[in-house]
């Protein structure tokens, strides 16, 4: 059924459509109204799930993994200091090796204070070995949930999936969605069916500790799942296309990019502006394309080489940094073209903190990388750094 | 529920058996080892009861006796006992 | 002499070969607890000595179906367990457990545990009550008595050990209006039964903290864990009282024996007895046990 909501209510809808049987819950701006509406949804009766009111975002993350651990499908949503304050339990439900789906809404990380979107928060856990997923726009954030259950219950997956949407622009925004009937979703999706999990009938010990002697191997089976997870991402998206109808991409998306000379290379909402741009520069003439990066984690390495090696130019605009370092999905992709292409790939960090990206930002990151610098900081004003 | 086709098996190091403990013969740890009096003994039962490890056991009512693959000598069913029935040893072992 | 072999297969929720030190209080109590739950529960433990020497993979000294998540989120993960349940209409039949040393619900797991606790999760949450963290080595917690020597509170030429009270972790429980709250003590197993018992049949979240001595942490012949237990009750240093929706309802009568009687077995308070200023602490000691005797009426 097509409606106009906000992304939140997508959000929340599509969760309650996928049957979870614990929902936690925290609040913190801007994913407040996810948890707000999966409240009023449980509340009216229309979805049969326990709704724990944590103290905690730590806590919030340790009844999804009881809750799973004991056999029932969870969620729950957070964001920036949320999600750092998780980052233990986050690593944890990869270990051990939890089905989950998380919403990471992104916003900027303290400090200073800032309640704004840029994507540092989520890149700070891309170590843990939980699948992350990045969406465009609301349908494919609604959609995306639903793919994220399937991929993450998979017996080759068994890892947490996160599905990362940008705070305020896609959460707060309104657009018209199609939103799928409880019998489309659950012919795709059917009940969490637990590999193993506590229970008297049949008693396991889960979260024994690891020696020198065996933790090496356990984390290598990680890292094998985890990269393997690719595969089933892509046939999810495929199964999904062929169930509902729609398609945003599978680890990667292209847009207008075979012939291009220069190509963007981002991840969220800013794919959606990128897109404007191309077909104004398009229009007269200039040879550009998007590469969107949907997966991160596992990440593409293959597909964005495959994508991007023929241009002459490769600019990766981020929304987050590794102080000390460079931009980081653009020292990822650098790393995955070792040894293939030598294209030029400039990394531009522009966004922090809820600045615009805007028409104008992207025509400066455009003109700076052609002019040769590899390493830029986008619409950065004079005035307020001489303010300090 | 049952699936047509076998499931894998669970990733290394997820899940630990039940019991497995019972591998590791706790038995060499101690150098002492309960000796029991059969005849002083009232059958409360305090010794069985007491044992960290859970490794006593009584065979009538009054037989009690202590596991030598798992008993750490550690003397608590001794300390315990109301009827002093029981006495730590080296020399059993 | 018997020639029979003993067998523990299928029997057991806690069986041996487990790594605890000989003569560990906490062995024994988390056996008790095991054997008066029976099989149809789930447990959360917390890092400490009882997860380390029950769960090196690839063994396992439980029988129960038992998770180990964190140090501090034990009552979150119990509280997810319980949900999980209830929402497969299975928390009649299975009950949950959370498990965790005096460092684990007192100090770190304290936010999580007052959660668990203000939303009144079907959990009982059992302390062992070390008063350290000893898994670690024998550091200081907030559950380690005044005075005690620890290798965080170590008594040396300018300290006496440790500074502050023991933090009254069964009062703060009691404050939460939960229905059941105990103190109980490994020495006094019949008693550990039954207030596990009385626990387990009460619906709504349950906290029961056990005192256990610890050979190598309090210093002592580990042969003396029962009878060092035994003085710390009837010193008046560990009341065992029990609450029911926030109100003290039963104390076990104690016969009452000076500290001095208590302290001067372990080596942790050995420096106590080296000078006269040293035997203040000794007194100040025992005003905390007439403060004890006195609030809840410990001595006929």
């Amino acid at each position: 059924m097509r409606k106009m909501i906000e992304g939140s209510r997508a959000v929340a809808e599509a969760v309650a459509l996928c049957r979870p049987g614990v929902i936690s819950a925290y609040p913190i701006t801007p994913q407040t109204h996810i948890v707000e509406e999966l409240s009023q949804i449980v509340a009216d009766g229309d979805l049969d799930a326990e709704y724990v009111r944590v103290e905690s975002e730590h806590s919030a993350a340790s009844v999804c993994l009881g809750a799973v651990a004991a056999g029932s499908r969870s969620y729950s949503a957070t964001t920036s200091q949320g999600l750092l304050l998780m980052v233990e339990v986050l690593y944890n439900i990869a270990g051990m090796r939890l089905p989950l789906v998380i919403t990471g809404v992104n916003r900027a990380i303290s400090a200073p204070l800032n309640i704004w979107n840029d994507q540092q928060d989520t890149m700070a856990i891309r170590d843990t070995g939980w699948l992350q997923l990045y969406a465009e726009d609301n349908q494919e954030v609604l959609d995306m949930h639903i793919q994220a259950y399937k991929i993450s219950e998979d017996d080759r997956v068994l890892l947490p999936v996160m599905v990362c949407m940008d705070g305020f622009i896609l959460t707060h925004t309104y657009e018209t969605v199609d939103m799928p009937t409880q019998e489309q979703v659950d012919a795709f999706l059917p009940s969490y069916d637990p590999l193993y999990k506590l229970d008297p009938a049949d008693p396991y010990t889960l979260g024994a500790y690891a020696g020198p002697e065996r933790y090496h191997e356990a984390r290598y089976t990680i890292q094998q799942d985890c990269l393997g997870a690719k595969e089933i991402v892509k046939e999810v998206a495929r199964d999904f296309q062929s169930a509902f109808g729609r398609w945003h991409g599978d680890v990667i998306d292209t847009y207008r990019a075979e012939d291009a000379d220069t190509l963007f290379v981002a991840m969220g909402s800013v794919i959606g502006t990128l897109k404007d741009w191309v077909d104004a520069q398009r229009a007269e003439g200039e040879k550009v394309g998007v590469v969107k990066v949907r997966c991160f984690r596992p990440f593409p390495a293959e597909e964005l080489v495959a994508a991007v090696s023929k241009a002459k130019r490769v600019i990766v605009l981020e929304k987050a940094v590794s102080m000390g370092s460079t931009g980081i999905l653009a020292a990822e992709l650098r790393a995955a073209l070792y040894g293939q292409s030598t294209v030029p790939v400039t990394g531009a960090v522009a966004g922090l903190g809820g600045r615009d990206i805007t028409m104008a930002t992207i025509d400066e990151i455009k003109q700076r990388a052609d002019a040769g610098e590899l390493d830029l900081w986008a619409d950065l004003r004079a005035e307020v750094l001489e303010d300090a | 529920m049952s699936a047509t086709k076998p499931r894998r098996r669970p990733p290394l190091g997820v899940v630990t058996r039940p019991g497995t403990s019972l591998r590791n013969k706790t038995g060499s740890w101690g150098i002492l080892r309960p000796v029991f009096d059969w005849e002083k003994c009232t059958g409360c039962n305090t010794c069985e009861m007491i044992c960290p490890e859970g490794c006593l056991r009584h065979l009538e009512k009054k037989q009690y006796e202590a596991d030598p693959d798992f008993c750490k000598g550690c003397g608590l069913c001794a300390a315990a006992c109301p009827a002093k029935a029981i006495t730590m040893s080296e020399e059993h072992r | 002499m018997s020639t029979t072999e003993f067998t523990y297969e299928g029997t057991r929720g806690f069986y041996p070969g487990h790594r605890a030190c000989a003569g560990c209080g906490q062995a024994t109590a988390a056996r008790l607890v095991m054997e008066t739950v029976g099989p149809n529960c789930i447990v959360a433990n917390a890092t400490g000595c009882l997860e380390v020497f029950s769960s090196p993979h690839p063994e396992s000294a439980w029988g129960v179906p038992w998770i180990h998540s964190l140090f501090e989120n034990h009552p979150a993960v119990a509280s997810g367990i319980e949900a999980a349940l209830k929402n497969q209409g299975k928390l009649d039949q299975v009950r949950v457990l959370a498990m965790g040393g005096d460092g684990a619900t007192l100090d770190i797991g304290f936010g999580a545990l007052s959660g668990m606790f203000e939303r009144n999760h079907d959990v009982l949450y059992v302390c062992m009550d070390n008063e350290a963290y000893m898994n670690t080595g024998v550091q200081r917690s907030g559950s380690t008595p005044f005075a005690a020597s620890t290798t965080t509170s170590p008594a040396g030429r300018k300290s006496y050990g440790e500074d502050r009270p023991k933090k009254d972790l069964p009062a703060i429980a009691a404050a939460h209006g939960i229905p059941y709250v105990a103190t109980a003590s490994m020495s006094y197993f019949p008693d550990v039964r039954r207030k596990v018992k009385k626990a387990i049949e009460t619906r709504g979240a349950k906290y029961l903290q056990i005192h256990v001595p610890c050979p190598p942490g309090w210093g002592y012949d580990e042969k003396l864990t029962i009878d060092i237990g035994k003085l710390a009750v009837e010193c008046g240093l560990y009341p065992l009282v029990e609450w029911e929706n926030g109100e003290v309802v039963r104390v076990r009568k104690i016969k009452q024996v000076p500290v001095e009687e208590y302290l001067k077995g372990q080596r942790r308070f050995r420096h106590l007895f080296r000078d006269e200023k040293s035997r203040e602490q000794i007194a100040a000691i025992q005003a905390i046990a007439e403060e004890n005797i006195k609030k809840y009426g410990l001595v006929e």
